[in-house]
């Protein structure tokens, strides 16, 4: 079996090739993705080796990459799309909302929408405005789409080729700040299902709830509660929507405690939609209320302040604290 | 007309008010084969190799598309639709942009381009179930080559642009045909498409009807220039054509989608012609336009100038024209009897197609919805 060590964007990186290997139908599109392999460059290579009508350096308009994608998919290609900073998608949101997630609806099925649209997203960089948001609640808001959220090389590596060879437009949100870390990878094995989450650390006390870049401080937090003797169970989500609770509801069923973690705005967040759903079918096994720990409801902040803004292993324990003092 | 000249003509000097109106009869560019009066002419450009045969087809789709036109505005009146988008006055526009697109082609429409779905064959009582609330789509898009009607204005410029994209890769010689109106020419999209299209020499040809109004607001309000000549700064050819005039039509948008197949990229269609009806029937165009505009645009009817023609050069006689009017009355009685009888759909149907692959709190959700609603049978509501 071939193992080698990635990081998540080079896993992203090889995990596209393959998919394209694997399917002539597949075509990359975005800004800057050709010649220069993206601004991260996730697409290092691709379009040397695939050429210009398989991964296509386009105009400078994001709306414009959604809806030829639209078009493209109803000619039978599997466009995926390249959005440069989570804070540049929303000239496409018309696109994505109003006719990706809405066509295959609409046509009764006749006319499937396998798009992936690729994000960049959350905070952590020291970037200017629009270039750390996280917004994954409007996308699981809107029904017809499907949102996932890596955390890793290896659901990076894999996931990339599920969502492409899915049926459904998904949302791929890649951690940007966590490009870089690394991870051994198996190449040949059998990946996990692309919707599912995951027990990343086994505990008993409380269970904290994690996707993309927040999985690794859900990580670190655990560890630093562990040497004050408290035992958190970390789940990766990996999928936003839709969301898998049942290994959640597992966890809080013996917990008794839950804490949903994210970098987006606290208020309607995911968590919101976690700690109703908790609530509901946990309720007699809950010793306090689901907790949320996630951005502030302001703009992203200046990145002089975005160590405030973010969630990180401190907020993590003293949400701990909160739940275990109820 | 220099650009200079022009620029100085279209000054606004007082801000905010409203630029001169643009000619009422599209001007000295605008392509014409069939005169109001029902003359041909040539032009030097356009010709039209057409059959008797092929003109009496032709107006006998004017007259059927008119006539459904006229049954689905009656039913909504009634109460049976939740709301009609008239196309009355732009027939000839729609039956010769569609009647152009060869069988492989492919067409986006709005929501207002019957006559193109006339054209491609799609059953006139499925563009009803979509307006009478029974269905968001309602024929099969990749059958027909006529994709499901977008309502969000100009979205489906894109999509047809990738489209073409799609066409080039496959080598296929097919070509797109876009539609738009004028108001959708604002819109950020439809400048996005035309692009993109541009950039990568799509076979694309974008018809825009410009029916003069977007609902209430005339067309000087989103432009300042012939709608035509913005194809030049897009960096491929713009005609405007007589939009009332089926021929021109027809010759005009044929030849565009030929140069689009063999690879000459996208042409910009500018069909002048005039919205006769209101938006929909939730409009009132006597709030924002003069009785006398509608009574000016009357002596341009497109099937009017047809008859006129067929009649004084021998191609039809009184005896087909009647046969015509028989088979419109069929059409609507079917039309009316069809959405009449229309079923609901079933109350599940809304889960039934979000997904390709359904998930399992979709799914769940239906079943909770299955069980509430059978939690009522036989009981009390």
């Amino acid at each position: 079996m071939s193992t080698e060590t990635l990081t998540i964007g080079k896993a992203l990186n090889l995990g596209l090739r393959r998919a394209m290997e694997d399917d002539a139908k597949v075509v990359l599109m975005g800004e800057d993705i050709g010649k220069l392999g993206g601004v991260f460059r996730i697409t290092d290579g691709l379009q040397k080796d695939f050429g210009e009508a398989r991964v296509v350096d386009t105009p400078l308009a994001e709306a414009g990459i959604l809806g030829t994608a639209v078009g493209l998919a109803m000619r039978g290609y599997r466009p995926v799309c390249e959005i440069q900073f989570d804070g540049f998608v929303f000239p496409a949101y018309n696109q994505i909302v109003t006719q990706v997630a809405k066509i295959h609806a609409r046509s009764k099925g006749t006319m499937p929408m396998p798009i992936v649209i690729r994000i960049p997203f959350g905070g952590g960089i020291g970037a200017v405005e629009h270039h750390s948001e996280s917004p994954e609640a409007y996308f699981a808001h809107t029904a017809g789409l499907k949102v996932v959220a890596v955390s890793n090389p290896v659901d990076a590596y894999w996931g990339i080729q599920q969502a492409i060879a899915h049926p459904d437009p998904v949302v791929f949100l890649e951690p940007k700040r966590r490009y870089w870390e690394k991870a051994e990878v198996h190449l040949d094995a059998t990946p996990d299902p692309l919707f599912g989450s995951r027990v990343v650390r086994g505990g008993d006390d409380v269970t904290v709830l994690a996707y993309g870049p927040m999985v690794k401080t859900a990580l670190q937090a655990a560890e630093a509660a562990a040497e004050e003797g408290r035992s958190l169970e970390v789940i990766d989500l990996r999928t936003v929507s839709p969301l898998d609770l049942d290994p959640v509801v597992e966890s809080v069923r013996r917990t008794g405690r839950c804490i949903v973690v994210h970098e987006a705005p606290t208020t309607l967040g995911l968590g919101s939609e976690i700690a109703a759903r908790i609530t509901e079918t946990c309720f007699h096994s809950l010793e306090a209320p689901v907790l949320r720990v996630g951005g502030y409801d302001t703009p992203y902040p200046p990145s002089k302040l975005e160590e405030e803004y973010l969630p990180d292993l401190d907020r993590v324990l003293d949400a701990v604290d909160r739940s275990m003092g109820f | 007309m220099t650009a200079k000249s022009l620029t100085t003509e279209m000054v606004d000097p007082v801000p905010g008010a409203a630029a001169p109106h643009l000619p009422l009869d599209g001007g000295i560019d605008t392509v014409q084969l069939l005169t109001p009066e029902g003359d041909r002419v040539e032009h030097p450009l356009y010709s039209l190799d057409i059959s008797d045969e092929e003109l009496r087809g032709l107006y006998r789709d004017l007259v059927m598309v008119r006539r459904w036109d006229a049954e689905a505005t009656a039913l909504q009146r009634q109460g049976e639709l939740g709301i009609w988008a008239s196309l009355l006055g732009q027939e000839a526009a729609q039956v010769g942009a569609g009647r152009a697109l060869a069988e492989g082609d492919m067409a986006f429409p709005t929501y207002r381009e019957h006559g193109v779905a006339w054209a491609r064959g799609v059953d006139p009582l499925h563009v009803m179930s979509l307006f009478r609330g029974v269905d968001n789509g309602g024929w099969d898009p990749v059958a027909t080559r006529f994709n499901l009607y977008t309502i969000v204005i100009g979205a489906q410029c894109l999509h047809a642009t990738g489209y073409a994209m799609g066409v080039q890769r496959d080598g296929a010689e097919q070509a797109v045909l876009a539609f738009l109106g004028d108001g959708a020419t604002s819109q950020g999209e439809v400048n996005e498409a035309m692009i993109w299209a541009a950039s990568f020499s799509a076979p694309v040809v974008f018809f825009c009807q410009n029916n003069q109004y977007a609902i209430s607001v005339p067309l000087e309000r989103q432009t300042r220039v012939p709608l035509y000549q913005r194809a030049a700064g897009f960096g491929f050819p713009g005609v405007r054509v007589d939009g009332n005039d089926v021929l021109a039509v027809l010759a005009v948008t044929r030849a565009a989608l030929q140069a689009a197949r063999e690879g000459q990229g996208p042409t910009f269609i500018e069909a002048f012609t005039y919205r006769m009806g209101a938006h929909t029937t939730s409009d009132d165009p006597t709030r924002y336009r003069l009785a006398d505009e509608l009574e000016e645009w009357k002596l341009r009817d497109p099937i009017a100038r047809l008859k006129a023609y067929l009649s004084r050069s021998g191609a039809a006689d009184a005896q087909f024209f009647d046969a015509v009017e028989v088979e419109a009355d069929e059409l609507a009685a079917r039309i009316r009897q069809g959405t009449v009888e229309m079923p609901d759909p079933a109350p599940t149907e809304m889960f039934d197609h979000v997904y390709a692959e359904q998930t399992p709190h979709l799914a769940a959700q239906r079943e909770e919805f299955v069980a509430y609603r059978a939690s009522f049978e036989g009981g009390e509501h």
